[in-house]
């Protein structure tokens, strides 16, 4: 049977993913005395670290993962039954 | 009690240095589960980051990068999650008490004895464990069994045959049950071996393959389960005093998840043998790096003659040179293990489209 490979680059995806990654980046460049004030305060402000490379990973592990399938860069297909 | 620190200045420079390296440590992570903190934490310090801001901030960016590598390796049904989290669990407890020996060596003997111990620690562990994970790759590789499936080791035959009831778990990637009593101390190890040398998979990895019985890439994919665990527990004790430089963890992982992502990828390129390759060729040139920093500290400790500046200067650049090169071998390989694998892909696709006439 005839299967049809349409090809779909999450084109859409990994530039808003970039776009949000790069604001991230930004305001930490732009605010590192703060940022390193507030994250460093310990006791309850030691949440602050943990969420920060949370956030960033969820946007940035996603536009990565984006950028690799764009670049056709794929896991190797499993081979059928041998 | 709250540590002041002093924040470093970043330049270009050094953000860019930091993105490469996590990139390269990333990429070798996420195809054998571990890697890249023995060249950050040194390049850390050498950019003027205190020792233990140094520490924590890789920890800060390992845990999260741990995490993203493992839920792409899941995809390829390569994490044993259950096992991850119980070997996590020990080795978190593994780190309190590995962190509580490093800060009583501090105590008792100051930096250069606490260098002393961690270089021995490598050595000594690196030595045995390299040199056991080098010589069974090659191995396969000699015997042309590359393409065979990998054996369970006798010692993971006998773990997995030993019944001790009411503690006995089934874990997917053993296809055995196998006792908690042999998971705990392996997991405690790995956790002790983190807060010393920050890499814990270097006895997780081979231990999963080797005691339990858990094939190569199953193995070095369900430690980045453990270094998620160990990280997140290590980072928020850090962060409790302070001691996270949160500009330093954002900037490598801004490399890093591009690495892990493509090193994970790279597994499912290769087989077992592969895996045992690169980590085995990893230690061995770490464990040289390591061990010509043993007269440097033992000769600041003054169990050995004082050594020139000179040879100090040049022990120390060979040593963190040879880290690099170790680094860079490793990724080496998984790049050329993924190029010719994705190249093979491409040609059988073409092939199959030339066949069957499809477009």
């Amino acid at each position: 049977m005839a299967k049809k490979y349409v090809r779909k680059k999450p084109y859409g995806k990994a530039i808003f993913m970039g776009l949000v990654v790069m604001t991230l980046y930004a305001f930490l460049l732009t605010n590192q005395s703060l940022v390193n004030d507030y994250f460093t305060r310990g006791g309850l402000y030691a949440f602050l670290p943990i969420l920060a490379v949370f956030i960033l990973s969820f946007f940035h592990g996603s536009f990565t993962g984006n950028f690799w399938t764009i670049l056709g860069v794929k896991a190797k297909k499993k081979k059928e039954v041998k | 009690m709250h540590d002041v620190v002093n924040f470093v200045d970043l330049n270009l420079m050094n953000m860019l240095y930091l993105v490469f390296v996590g990139f390269v440590g990333g990429l070798v992570s996420g195809f054998i589960g571990s890697g890249g903190a023995f060249v950050l934490t040194p390049g850390m310090m050498s950019m003027g980051v205190p020792g233990l801001v140094a520490v924590a901030s890789n920890m800060c960016h390992k845990f999260p990068k741990a995490l993203v590598g493992a839920i792409k390796r899941a995809k390829y049904g390569q994490v044993d999650v259950k096992l991850g989290l119980i070997m996590g669990a020990s080795a978190e407890a593994g780190v309190v008490y590995g962190a509580h020996i490093q800060e009583n060596i501090k105590r008792s003997f100051g930096d250069a004895g606490s260098n002393l111990y961690v270089s021995v620690a490598f050595v000594v562990v690196l030595a045995i464990i390299g040199t056991y994970m080098m010589l069974d790759a090659l191995k396969s590789i000699k015997s042309a069994k590359m393409h065979e499936e990998e054996k369970v080791t006798k010692i993971a035959r006998w773990v997995q045959s030993i019944n001790i009831p009411g503690t006995m778990v089934y874990f997917k990637s053993l296809n055995a049950r196998v006792s908690l009593l042999f998971t705990i101390p392996l997991g405690f190890a790995t956790g002790m071996l983190a807060a010393t040398i920050a890499v814990g998979g270097f006895i997780g990895v081979p231990a999963m393959i080797y005691v339990l019985g858990a094939p190569a890439i199953m193995g070095s994919a369900t430690e980045l389960v453990i270094a998620f665990v160990m990280g997140m527990g290590g980072s928020f004790k850090y962060a409790l005093h302070g001691l996270v430089d949160i500009r330093l963890s954002l900037i490598i992982l801004a490399g890093s998840l591009f690495g892990v992502q493509l090193g994970a990828i790279g597994t499912t390129y290769v087989k077992g043998y592969v895996i045992k390759l690169v980590m085995g060729v990893i230690m061995i040139i770490v464990l040289f790096s390591r061990g010509l920093m043993v007269p440097v500290y033992s000769s600041q400790l003054g169990l050995i003659n004082p050594l020139a500046e000179g040879t100090v200067k040049i022990l120390k650049s060979t040593s963190f040179g040879l880290m690099i090169i170790a680094l860079l071998i490793g990724a080496f390989i998984v790049l050329k293990a993924m190029w010719q694998g994705i190249r093979a892909e491409r040609k059988t696709a073409t092939q199959e489209v030339l066949d069957h006439g499809r477009v």
